[in-house]
């Protein structure tokens, strides 16, 4: 055997990896720096940071993501926890309806959405409240295989009907099971679930484009049309903000897998 | 909700039991119908109706408009073009950090920014793709500064690829973004089917006088064929649904049924909504197929490379 001998045709594929990988970033970040002409300088993010619409569709999506969360996690901690301890057999329709997000293309869903709530009796795009709780559901279907298979995950590390019939013997009700025994125990599962929901929601740009809300990828669309630098200088500050949070992923769930097939 | 209490053995008739159980999952299933399946299934039904509700199969008259059938034929090649281009890339990558004994180092890097760059799409990979091979991009001015004196004493500069009928906001453009997506998600879906592959196999293929390409012939691609097929049905799928990233780098110019359907949402570009959810519902219907072809794959991918 001669395993150890250096494979330069393994090196020669991962270096073109590594090229792909970085020159595109390379490139946005040189591009995002060159504002002024001759010179290094921050002036295009400058300008994007003074742009009052940036914040507002900054604020607006971080908001968006953490409501999408915390639904998400209210539906799926329990439904999961519940599926895994009495009805096993309701998986396969779970998984199934869980992976409709990824057959349904955003743009077609987003479409269902404007047919159905766009006319009585459940006019939702009215008003800026009801729309808004419409895309927070949208986000929440969208996010839905993410947050789905991290609980899943989760939940198979632990003994779920054990650490139930423990936690009942000594007294607790459902909730002081789900609250104080289970969610402990998950953790990790949610904040991967949470961590992946947020670079989704971040980065969204269908949803909210359609549905004429304020969020952070529209406006970068609409800044990309007219502007050269500014947009390098945002894909920049969106490339910081998904890679922290899925880096961040990567690192907590490091030997699990929080396996994500698709999604844009 | 009612929620029935743990009571291992209990008295009650089985049917009675499961009725309850089934019930905790209600809450799920419910928000799922009011915003999944309604929406979805109101756009299929859409789809079959006149614009007074009654039935008529007219609506799939849109699949012979000529601009309904070129957006259905673009995106079909840039998936496909995509799905083989990325496919064949992320197969050598995941080969290359897996049998292919790269460094160790090498391969944490290649997983890690793998699982980043699969997840990472929409608008600011257009923008990226703009800044580095757009005609101001930084590989485009490196490559169009190459000059030499030519004959005349005019500056001979052979290699600006906008020069050679290159351009980026085109289909050309588009598979490369693509690309960025689409390689890391074979990386990451290949590599366990690639860890299967024991070291035994090559070593008695050896031992019976197998050269290294007939090992690959005859043992390692039978072996993975059901997932390199499955995966790369899995990038068709991700490149056949994507929106945003066409949508910003070609600014709907290259016609997509994504970008179509974007343009028939905002003002009916079909003249008939109808024929829109038509248009919509043959996108899903492609969709499902990859994913149902995907997951027999993966199943029967399993259970060859189990280990």
């Amino acid at each position: 055997m001669n395993a150890r001998r250096t494979n330069w045709w393994a090196i020669f594929w991962v270096v073109i990896a590594f090229l792909y990988f970085f020159l595109p970033m390379y490139g946005t970040l040189d591009f995002s720096l060159r504002m002024q002409r001759g010179e290094i300088s921050l002036l295009a993010y400058e300008i994007v940071f003074a742009d009052p619409r940036f914040w507002q569709g900054f604020q607006y999506s971080t908001l968006m993501a953490l409501i999408t969360i915390v639904i998400s996690t209210l539906i799926f901690v329990p439904t999961v926890y519940w599926m895994y301890l009495r009805v096993p057999q309701a998986r396969p329709v779970m998984e199934i309806i869980t992976i409709l997000p990824f057959i349904i293309p955003a743009i077609v869903y987003v479409f269902g959405l404007i047919r159905t709530f766009s006319r009585p009796p459940f006019q939702l795009t009215l008003s800026t409240v009801t729309t808004d709780m419409l895309i927070v559901a949208g986000y929440v279907v969208i996010s839905m295989p993410f947050m789905f298979r991290a609980i899943d995950v989760g939940m198979r590390a632990i003994d779920v009907r054990t650490l139930t019939e423990a936690a009942q013997s000594l007294g607790s009700n459902w909730f002081q099971v789900l609250a104080f025994v289970i969610v402990p125990n998950l953790r990790i599962a949610i904040l991967s679930g949470a961590l992946i929901s947020f670079a989704t929601v971040m980065g969204e740009l269908i949803l909210a484009s359609f549905l004429v809300r304020p969020a952070l990828a529209p406006y970068m669309a609409l800044l990309g049309l007219t502007k050269a630098y500014e947009p390098a200088a945002l894909a920049i500050i969106s490339y910081a903000l998904t890679w922290f949070s899925l880096g961040l992923l990567q690192l907590i769930s490091r030997g699990g897998t929080t396996r994500q097939i698709t999604g844009r | 909700m009612t929620t029935p209490r743990l009571r291992p053995g209990s008295s009650h008739p089985w049917h009675e039991q499961t009725f309850w159980n089934w019930l905790g999952l209600a809450p799920f299933f419910l928000f799922v119908l009011v915003f999944l399946i309604v929406p979805s299934l109101n756009l299929f039904t859409g789809a079959f109706v006149t614009s007074s509700g009654d039935f008529t199969l007219a609506n799939l008259g849109v699949f012979r408009n000529p601009n309904v059938i070129k957006a259905y034929l673009t995106s079909l090649q840039v998936s496909l073009l995509t799905a083989v281009i990325g496919g064949l890339f992320g197969f050598f990558v995941a080969y290359a950090v897996t049998i292919g004994n790269a460094p160790r180092w090498m391969r944490g890097i290649i997983i890690t920014f793998s699982g980043l760059a699969a997840n990472f799409g929409g608008v600011p990979l257009a923008f990226a793709f703009i800044a580095t091979l757009g005609r101001t991009g930084f590989i485009t001015a490196i490559l169009r500064g190459i000059c030499f004196p030519g004959a005349d004493g005019a500056a001979f500069c052979p290699f600006n690829p906008y020069d050679h009928g290159f351009n980026l906001y085109s289909l050309t453009g588009l598979v490369l973004a693509y690309t960025y997506f689409q390689f890391p998600l074979m990386v990451l879906t290949i590599t366990p089917a690639l860890e299967g592959i024991r070291r035994e196999w090559r070593e008695a293929s050896a031992s019976l006088g197998a050269s290294t390409w007939q090992y690959w012939r005859d043992v390692a691609i039978p072996v993975l064929t059901p997932s390199i097929l499955g995966t790369s049905i899995l990038l068709f799928g991700n490149a056949f649904g994507a929106y945003a990233t066409a949508q910003a780098l070609t600014g709907g110019s290259i016609p997509l049924v994504t970008i179509f359907i974007g343009q028939q949402i905002r003002g009916d570009v079909l003249g008939n909504p109808h024929e829109g959810y038509a248009m919509a519902l043959g996108m899903v219907v492609i969709m499902a197929v990859t994913i149902v072809a995907y997951s027999a794959l993966q199943r029967q991918a399993s259970r060859w490379t189990r280990s």
